[in-house]
């Protein structure tokens, strides 16, 4: 699947690329033609193939599971019924398990996140080829060069993806921070910890960086862990390009990944919600 | 891999995804999963009270029986008390009437044999007079000899 033309270097290049609308150096709008073009764009940019399944899969979650609140009985449940309750059931319990104050925010924001992140995750077990196969000829229709066309299915191996929903989290936690404890309580549990006042400097530094890495450890892992799987899937696909031998292998080797890589897709979606929950409970505790 | 507006539009999305989760979605599925737990929780509570009264009644009968029971013998007990006293009564009434009944048969057995002894005397005292006609073959006075037929008579 390698193409005729193209290296493998190209080729996994064109499948870290994502499909970038921004604002060229010279100043005028428009899509990116080359991954370079997109570097240059900076921060004016915006993924739209990341944004297109993010909002995508997150719609088909709403609608999930919106549609079974509304048939929602108290009697006994169909099977669609049964699956959203079980995943409900979950979520629930984990909040109740890690989370001790009382909020109403917490519970469907875990089960956004959980939900979400799975469906997003979900994505890297369509085989890489595929769709991007078919936004080329698509774009091909529209009389692009095919080899301009970038598309990325995976919307959490874009860290500006797991970034914007930690940077969520984040606020969340600095506003509940604050709420809970005060301007002032937030802030001294920031400077007058674990040295002391007169210590505060070595306080602010060391608890302003455990405040910090935690939505960027929270962001990180989950990028990691995608991008790594995606890779390993884009490099599992250059087999096919090597005969048939090569080619049968790759096939053995991407089933087995997959099938390993359901375990990540499932953990990391887990822990993004557990740890989403045990630092919204942190905020809300007076000392930790 | 760059950071871009990416950023900001997912989180804007994260955001608009998340308060629809808490808007629409698990306030009525939580109402479900809660009425559905009451529901359990009272059906298992009446369960639980059907079975105290089943337990319950079933004392009840296995008292009701026993004291029925208990009523039933005491009864029989009576009843043959009062037979036995019945048989009792009616032998002794039995006999009393028999004795009775042997007593005026001895009375009238009695009155009998003195009528008899009485007419027997009156005969005895004419045949004799009769007699001793024959024997002096002349009449003689009843009366003048009334005292030594009456003599007579007493002897027999």
């Amino acid at each position: 699947m390698a193409g005729d033309t193209i290296t493998s270097t190209e080729y996994i290049q064109h499948h870290l690329t994502n499909w970038t609308y921004g604002k060229h150096p010279d100043g005028h709008w428009g899509f990116a033609h080359s991954a370079q073009e997109a570097t240059e764009m900076g921060f004016w940019a915006i993924h739209v193939d990341s944004m297109i399944w993010s909002i995508f899969l997150g719609a088909v979650f709403i609608f999930m599971f919106s549609r079974a609140a509304k048939t929602m009985t108290a009697g006994v449940p169909g099977g669609f019924q049964n699956f959203i309750e079980w995943v409900v059931d979950f979520v629930n319990e984990n909040v109740r398990g890690s989370f001790s104050a009382k909020n109403d925010l917490v519970a469907p924001l875990a089960l956004t996140i959980f939900f979400w992140v799975l469906l997003m995750n979900l994505m890297d077990l369509v085989p890489v080829d595929l769709i991007p196969r078919i936004a080329q000829e698509i774009g091909a229709a529209f009389g692009a060069d095919p080899h301009h066309v970038y598309f990325k299915v995976v919307p959490t191996t874009d860290p500006n993806i797991t970034f914007g929903m930690a940077l969520g989290i984040f606020i969340l936690m600095l506003y509940y921070s604050i709420k809970m404890k005060g301007l002032g309580g937030f802030f001294g549990e920031l400077a007058f910890q674990p040295f002391g006042k007169w210590g505060m400097p070595a306080n602010l530094l060391l608890e302003g960086i455990s405040l910090i890495s935690k939505p960027v450890s929270l962001a990180l892992r989950l990028f990691g862990n995608l991008y790594a799987g995606e890779m390993i899937f884009i490099l599992i696909a250059l087999l096919y390009s090597g005969g048939i031998i090569w080619g049968t292998l790759g096939g053995f080797l991407q089933l087995g990944w997959a099938i390993f890589h359901i375990l990540i897709i499932f953990l990391q979606a887990f822990i993004f919600m557990v740890l989403t929950i045990v630092y919204l409970d942190m905020a809300h505790q007076e000392h930790h | 891999m760059n950071i871009n507006l990416t950023l900001f539009a997912q989180l804007i999305a994260f955001v608009v995804f998340v308060f629809f989760c808490m808007k629409f979605v698990w306030p009525p599925i939580m109402a479900a999963l809660n009425e559905r737990q009451k529901k359990i929780a009272d059906g298992l509570a009446e369960a639980e009270r059907g079975m105290q009264q089943q337990e319950i009644a079933e004392k009840n009968a296995e008292k009701q029986l026993s004291e029925a029971k208990q009523q039933a013998s005491e009864i029989l007990g009576q009843a043959q008390k009062r037979a036995n006293e019945m048989v009792e009564d009616a032998k002794s009434v039995a006999i009393d009437e028999g004795n009775r009944i042997k007593e005026a048969a001895h009375a009238e057995v009695e009155k009998e044999v003195n009528r008899a002894k009485e007419t027997l005397r009156t005969q005895v005292s004419a045949i004799a007079v009769a007699g001793a006609e024959r024997i002096l073959k002349k009449e003689i006075n009843a009366n003048s000899h009334q005292e030594i037929l009456d003599d007579l008579a007493a002897q027999i």
